[in-house]
């Protein structure tokens, strides 16, 4: 299915359109690595919505960028849990390993940094969440295997596909 | 030994598979209800369970179910709550990730007893390994005719959607939920009206936990006096804790509601790391106001903890010890409810906002004389102030952490810095939080 099939099979499943936005939205960033403007417009114009509405919901969800990340999106927990288990000597090493701060990319654009609230994962903190997949009971060496593995597969695509290059969950 | 009820699959090789549920005594529950039992008489079952909602709340599920109009004129709808954001919190996603077919079946039968022929499943977008699992569970169970139209030959049709969420704490509260459902920003409702009455499109809604629902078909096999045997008869049941934090032994537990808190991390989860000693516990993740040490005597139910000035909310028990500083982990709490404040009421918007200021520069050691005062006067302007239960909950967590620890406070204004920095070294990455 290409992404206009995807958003109009994804709209089937509720009786108005609005509902369809944020499955939609999710549909297009997965598809577009981010949702710039233009994109937000389609996303408008495919379930014939207003784009305020698509607008307002693109901006108040966390796990829709406006704003291109890198092909690995690095969402390190930092909240109470995983701070207990030493999430802040987990984000002051990557932050020195990649040279950026939180927020930050890599120039190659390999990697972005972000802290994020509770993943819900607190039997394996301190957690990160990297594209769909979730790593736990990280520390420094697990973090540096990480990056490592990482780095290696981002040497085998090409393109900002993250299913490609980390090992499915399933 | 308890034996386990809601977790019995979850060690098990495939247990998200619909070959193994079965083999388990899968969906008789729902054969049972449909074949043996009106809806009525399945509400009339979980009222008498006494069995009450795990999201947070602890209402009483059949009660919320028998709220729903028997005649309406629009469809009935049932909702899921599997956003599971509250911090500390992770039993919904184990449920999802290793036995979606308990959450399959305790839907059908819920929506069976309510007349709802339609749910969604609101899942946090994170747990991708849990969506995927559940969208699998759903298909297998539309094949073998669990799901979809005249179920297991009886009137009864039902269909299951999957929504996803993209990143909002404030929508594990219910009406905010709905709202996000509808395609608009998750901001709470006013109520009344009621979800019951008017929730999804306006429409009568229940809205359920996924432990909730996963309790249902028990109830329904082994009959209600079976349910509250288990635990404190008004608040009964197998529970799942969710145990996390400075313990030896993190992890997912199913014991009786009402077990002792202390019994629960020292015994199950280890009690601390080797030479540390708990200072204090979060038993209902972080909305739920902490327990010092001394208090860990407390059972593990919605009115004991109640009692005991706190709340079992979603059984998130994040263990604390005593390298800690309380002043940090109240102003992480507080930095989160700051982040995750929706907006929409202005003494939780904005009071948080002074919150976190006055909170990270005592922790910082730069507090004034007068910020403790300044902390308890903004806890009484947000808290009973606000559209729905965050507010309230950074409210009572902050006072909790000032009532029981108010030396740690005094201590970083008094020296101007933190007694635990030197294992800590600074606040400086949370300084710039957000």
């Amino acid at each position: 299915m290409n992404m206009r099939e995807e958003i109009e099979a994804a709209a089937a499943r509720y009786p108005d359109q609005r509902s369809a936005i944020m499955p939609a939205l999710l549909i297009a960033q997965k598809e577009h690595g981010h949702l710039p403007g233009p994109v937000l417009e389609e996303v408008a114009d495919i379930l014939n919505v207003e784009r305020i509405w698509v607008y307002e919901l693109a901006t108040f969800y966390t796990l829709f960028h406006t704003e291109p990340v890198g092909m690995f999106h690095l969402q390190l927990c930092d909240n109470v849990s995983c701070m207990l288990r030493g999430s802040e000597d987990l984000l002051r090493h990557l932050e020195a390993v990649l040279g950026i701060k939180k927020g930050g990319s890599t120039p190659d654009g390999l990697f972005t940094l972000s802290t994020v609230e509770c993943l819900g994962a607190c039997e394996v903190a301190p957690v990160m969440q990297v594209g769909d997949d979730y790593h736990g009971d990280l520390d420094i060496a697990r973090i540096n295997a990480l990056l490592d593995r990482l780095r290696a597969a981002a040497g085998q695509t090409t393109g900002a596909d993250l299913t490609a290059a980390t090992p499915p969950g399933e | 030994m308890f034996e386990p009820v809601l977790l019995r699959n979850v060690g098990v090789p495939d247990g998200h598979l619909l070959a193994t549920y079965r083999a388990g005594g899968g969906y008789q529950a729902l054969a049972k209800a449909l074949h043996e039992h009106t809806p009525d008489e399945i509400i009339d079952l979980v009222k008498n369970s006494n069995l009450r909602g795990r999201g947070g709340a602890g209402f009483p599920t059949g009660m919320k179910w028998s709220f729903v109009p028997k005649k309406a004129a629009k469809p009935k709808y049932l909702c899921c709550n599997a956003d599971e954001g509250e911090p500390g919190t992770f039993k919904d996603r184990i449920i999802m990730e290793r036995d979606p077919h308990q959450l399959v079946e305790g839907m059908a039968i819920s929506a069976y007893a309510i007349g709802a022929e339609t749910a969604y499943v609101y899942i946090r977008g994170e747990y991708t390994l849990a969506i995927r699992r559940l969208e699998r569970a759903i298909a297998e169970a539309e094949a073998e005719g669990y799901l979809g139209k005249r179920i297991l030959g009886s009137d009864f049709s039902f269909v299951v959607h999957i929504h996803c969420g993209a990143g909002a704490y404030i929508c594990g509260e219910e009406t905010a939920m709905l709202d996000s459902l509808e395609g608009k920003r998750a901001q709470p409702r006013l109520k009344p009206p009621f979800p019951a009455v008017e929730g999804l499109y306006a429409s009568p809604t229940v809205i359920n936990n996924v432990e909730t629902l996963a309790c249902v078909p028990h109830i329904v096999m082994r009959g209600p006096n079976w349910f509250r045997g288990i635990g404190p008869d008004k608040s009964p049941g197998p529970k799942l804790y969710c145990v996390s934090g400075q313990v030896r032994k993190p992890g997912l537990y199913e014991l009786p509601m009402g077990i002792p808190l202390r019994e629960l991390v020292e015994d199950h989860a280890g009690g601390p790391p080797p030479g540390r000693k708990i200072k204090a516990v979060i038993p209902g993740g972080v909305s739920a106001p902490l327990i010092p040490a001394l208090g860990l005597d407390v059972g593990m139910d919605f009115d004991s903890l109640a009692a005991a000035g706190s709340m079992l909310g979603s059984a998130g028990v994040i263990v604390i010890d005593d390298s800690t500083c309380i002043v940090k982990v109240a102003t992480r709490i507080i930095e989160f409810f700051h982040h995750e404040s929706c907006g929409k009421c202005t003494p939780c918007r904005e009071g948080l906002n002074w919150v976190v200021k006055v909170l990270r520069r005592v922790e910082t050691g730069q507090g004034a004389p007068g910020d403790l005062e300044q902390l308890k006067a903004l806890c009484n302007g947000i808290f009973g102030n606000t559209f729905c239960a965050l507010g309230d909950g950074a409210a009572m967590g902050l006072r909790a952490a000032l009532a029981h620890f108010e030396d740690e406070f005094v201590a970083h204004i008094e020296e101007q810095r933190c007694p635990f920095n030197e294992k800590h070294a600074g606040r400086e990455l949370l300084g710039s939080y957000g």
